[in-house]
């Protein structure tokens, strides 16, 4: 167990897909840490004080000092746990990986809020946005067995918690991954065969349900 | 000077994305072709090496393309060692990294804001503005530069703010840099443009005013969904 390194405590919320990033990491370097639930309308006085400019999970605390930022998180328990390396060694390999993961930062979450958020015009824009991100991923993969090659890794572990919105994007969309994406769903399954990340995921019909919620409070229907 | 191959960079003069790679790239004493960009009639070699958002910068080192400036800054830094721009220690590593993630998150959407506001939304705007401003001002505090003695990615990656935020305002009329506001972070931009790698690597100010004046006409002049 990596536990020599200290004490590790991770501030998150089940559903979100940021802290998932984090949970995986930690269960591939076997790192012993404290999970804790975080409330986004009640959030605590320790989130408020790890993270003052954002306020926002996950949030690494390890030896009182906090993370912040789900993909910087995991680059910081990649550095510290040296042991099964999640970024590939070669440098160009690295910065593929870490502009394939800021790509998914930066498309996926806001193109899927829009896809829930939205109706009309805005959310067939939305739909056709998200099969094209979602293809140029696929592209990405290729025919490799992970984003990393043989090896699970940075960008695997970047995209694969978006996996478990699959079911409530194709819902809202009204298209199937399995037809538009083959391989990327081939990856996803391949992905959930390791325990580090069904550990982590919630199951996509309880994501769906999430979003239900999220769809009434926001008088979306 | 250092070797390792052949370096070209895909740029635009005004942009500050591409100058941080740049600033890198000195830093390193690293020779590069410099290749200037037309944005507006972007050239076939830029969309080869850069499908995807067919952006600059794009760095090519022995032929094999980086993208974003962020991702390029540790590269160059993973490659050519001497001169390091990120801290050794992992947890210095994740702050210069949180807060270069900040600058691209925050700021320059806040910067963004004002400079095309008007009216009560550019009240609002200059609000949120300021706070950025705050949280750098509050990071600086007893420190020369966000790398401390001297500039690191941090700096690097904010250093966009120490020029062009001051054409913001000349060209969209407003103003924040207030020394009393902000004390640290004003005198971090008199700092940052003193460092020689970084006052010998600016655009030409009028003419970057004169860029960002049209700019913003054409922005502001678009129909508006």
């Amino acid at each position: 167990m990596a536990t020599e390194k200290g004490e590790v405590l991770l501030l998150d919320l089940w559903v979100s897909v940021f802290g998932q990033r984090c949970r995986i990491a930690l269960a591939e370097k076997g790192v012993e840490y404290e999970y804790r639930e975080e409330s986004l309308l009640d959030k605590s006085p320790l989130l408020l004080k790890m993270n003052p400019i954002h306020k926002k999970i996950p949030v690494l605390i390890h030896d009182g000092k906090p993370v912040c930022e789900s993909l910087i998180i995991v680059q910081y328990i990649d550095e510290v746990w040296t042991n099964n390396p999640l970024l590939p060694s070669d440098s160009y390999e690295r910065a593929k990986a870490r502009f394939w993961a800021d790509f998914v930062d930066k498309k996926i979450y806001e193109c899927g809020t829009k896809l829930w958020r939205l109706k009309g015009e805005a959310h067939d824009e939305a739909k056709k946005d998200m099969i094209e991100i979602l293809k140029l991923l696929e592209g990405e993969l290729g025919d490799k067995k992970y984003f990393g090659g043989e090896t699970f890794g940075f960008m695997d572990i970047a995209f694969v918690p978006f996996t478990a919105w699959f079911y409530s994007y194709e819902t809202l969309g009204n298209f199937s991954t399995e037809n538009e994406c083959p391989k990327l769903v081939a990856w996803a399954k391949r992905c959930m065969e390791r325990e580090s990340v069904t550990k982590s995921l919630p199951h996509p019909y309880k994501v769906y349900e999430v979003v239900v919620k999220l769809k009434k409070r926001f008088g979306v229907e | 000077m250092a070797s390792g191959g052949e370096v070209k960079l895909f740029g635009m003069w005004a942009s500050p994305a591409v100058r941080r790679v740049e600033w890198a790239l000195k830093l390193k004493g690293i020779e590069y072709e410099y290749i200037e960009e037309d944005i507006s009639n972007k050239s076939k070699d830029l969309v080869k090496y850069n499908p995807i958002n067919k952006q600059v910068p794009v760095l090519l080192h022995n032929g094999k393309p980086i993208i974003e400036s962020l991702v390029i800054i540790e590269y160059i830094d993973e490659v050519w060692k001497h001169n390091p721009i990120l801290p050794k220690d992992p947890y210095e590593r994740a702050m210069a990294r949180f807060w270069a993630t900040y600058s691209e998150d925050k700021c320059r959407g806040a910067v963004r804001e004002v400079f095309f506001a008007e009216g009560e939304k550019r009240v609002k705007a200059i609000k949120c503005l300021e706070e950025t401003l705050r949280a750098l001002d509050e990071e600086l505090k007893g420190k020369k530069f966000f790398g401390g003695e001297n500039i690191g990615f941090s700096d690097l990656v904010l250093g966009w703010m120490a020029f062009w935020l001051g054409v913001s305002e000349e060209v969209a009329s407003f103003e924040v840099l207030d020394p009393k506001k902000f004390p640290w972070f004003t005198s971090w931009i008199d700092n940052f443009l003193k460092v020689p790698v970084i006052k010998e690597n600016l655009p030409p100010r009028d003419k970057t005013v004169e860029f960002f004046h049209s700019y913003r006409r054409l922005h502001l002049a678009a129909p508006k969904c």
